[in-house]
């Protein structure tokens, strides 16, 4: 392939923000001591934790003291989720989330079903949107300890209801966990929310860095062996370059995301249009209307998932996919099933602040002849 | 999860079990056709895909997915037109 590759998997990680990487040198440089030791080069590392915490807290409107840097997304939602449940275990023992969050909220529901627990999963409609009346029929139950709610679906972009199902937990005095790794550095966040983690890698800034909000007044307990770093939320010390890299690339993305948002918008709305119009027997999935401005994800009728990614890489594009055929556990993606979409021959394309009109030309151009091709070779033209 | 009783029986059974997805819907798409109008077709097919794919195949193709069952698993699709 001459023409230079084409990234479209900014939902599992966007290319580094340039303000992450100069963040990132810099602080390697300042920012490897540890910062709770005693001399001049711990001082140093103190103030740059500290600067990062407070430019974090400051973009995403919270206190410094309300917010924690954690060594992924993932390890984040797990304290979320744990912590939550721990800090109301005098409350009850049930957590109640919608049947389309992350894999790692759902495994850490599965640690405190394994545990003794329970744990509730609520619907969502053919679009991906969370049933309301359910969630709040579920949260209102008596013994529910903790609510979780993903932002919007990081498998097929939907927005889900934060604000309402929030007024129903408040309602119900049940703190709400908010999923924001789609969100956090690319729209606002809604309000209403008592806890709420990000991941950095997902907005531009480096991997191995997530954010763990736990407002005032919120029961939460550590789930995890005491340590004191992180206010007691996050055992052992912090990558502290990629956090201040992180910090810095989530004022940068956030400065943009407005502009970022309208810009991305449209090409999402002219994928959606033309896919659904040039490549036959596809359903694009997702709310088309309130959904992220830079994801959409399609299934192709017959095709394997995995074959059709791994053409798309031949021809120079990188995109992702929750279809079962692409995992090792063989399972549809539990988003899908929950929508009741098709599973196979899915792919998600998710765009970024690098991404341009001709990439995502290139990518429409080439897509139809690659689903083409992928068909005729299984024989399944014309069916 | 099985369908109400009386319900039609199947025609003819597609055993699609140890086949991954999408072959279960593929074979499904090739067969059905050839069924006369109100003909269930049974599908067996023990990829879990399966249990979302063909009630989707179904909405998307306009036929009429009629039950699942446990047993094989099996999925009933009616030719509706
Ligand atoms: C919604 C959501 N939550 C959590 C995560 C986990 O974040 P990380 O990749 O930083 O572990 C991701 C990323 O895969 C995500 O999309």
């Amino acid at each position: 392939m001459s023409a230079s590759p084409v990234y479209l998997d900014a939902a599992t990680a966007a290319p580094p923000h340039p303000v992450a990487r100069q963040a990132l040198l810099a602080a390697l440089d300042d920012g490897w001591a540890d910062p709770a030791r005693l001399y001049g080069q711990a001082r140093r590392a103190r103030q740059l934790l500290d600067a990062a915490r407070e430019a974090a807290a400051a973009t995403l409107g919270v206190r410094a003291d309300e917010l924690s840097f954690t060594p992924s997304g993932t390890a984040a939602a797990h304290s979320a989720v744990l912590g939550g449940l721990a800090g109301r275990r005098r409350v009850g023992a049930t957590l109640v989330h919608s049947a389309i969050e992350h894999s790692a909220v759902l495994h850490a529901a599965q640690r405190h079903v394994a545990g003794g627990g329970s744990a509730v999963s609520v619907p969502v409609d053919r679009l991906g949107r969370l049933d309301l009346d359910a969630f709040a029929d579920a949260v209102r139950a008596p013994g529910v300890a903790l609510a979780a709610l993903i932002g919007a679906s990081h498998e097929v972009g939907t927005v889900q209801p934060v604000a309402p199902a929030a007024a129903a937990c408040a309602a119900a005095g049940v703190p709400l966990y908010v999923d924001a790794a789609q969100l956090v550095g690319r729209v606002p966040v809604p309000a209403g929310w008592s806890v709420l983690t990000a991941s950095a890698h997902k907005w531009g800034g480096p991997p191995g860095v997530g954010l763990l909000v736990v407002r005032k007044g919120t029961r939460w307990e550590s789930p995890w062996p005491a340590d004191e770093r992180e206010s007691g939320r996050t055992p052992g010390v912090v990558n502290l370059p990629a956090v201040v890299a992180a910090a810095a690339s989530l004022r940068a993305a956030a400065a943009d995301a407005a502009a970022e948002a309208a810009r991305l918008a449209p090409l999402v709305d002219r994928i959606r249009a033309r896919v659904a119009a040039e490549v036959p027997d596809v359903e694009v999935v997702g709310d088309p209307v309130d959904r992220l401005p830079h994801m959409v994800t399609f299934s192709c009728l017959y095709v394997d998932g995995e074959a059709l990614l791994h053409a798309l890489d031949r021809h120079g594009f990188a995109v992702s996919s929750g279809s079962s055929c692409t995992s090792s556990t063989l399972r549809p993606s539990h988003v899908l099933e929950a929508m009741g979409v098709l599973s196979h021959g899915n792919v998600r394309v998710s765009l970024h602040r690098e991404t341009t009109v001709a990439d995502v030309e290139r990518f429409l151009a080439e897509l139809p002849g690659i689903v083409a091709a992928l068909r005729a070779e299984a024989g399944v033209v014309g069916l | 999860m099985s369908g109400p009783v009386g319900e039609a029986a199947p025609v003819e059974v597609l055993d699609c079990r140890g086949q991954r997805c999408p072959l279960p819907v593929i074979k499904l798409a090739r067969r059905l056709p050839e069924l006369p109008v109100g003909a269930v077709l049974r599908v067996l097919a023990d990829d879990p895909a399966a249990a979302v794919d063909i009630p989707a195949w179904c909405r998307m193709r306009g036929q009429e997915f009629v039950a699942a069952h446990d047993e094989g698993p099996g999925y009933d699709v009616r030719r509706a037109g």
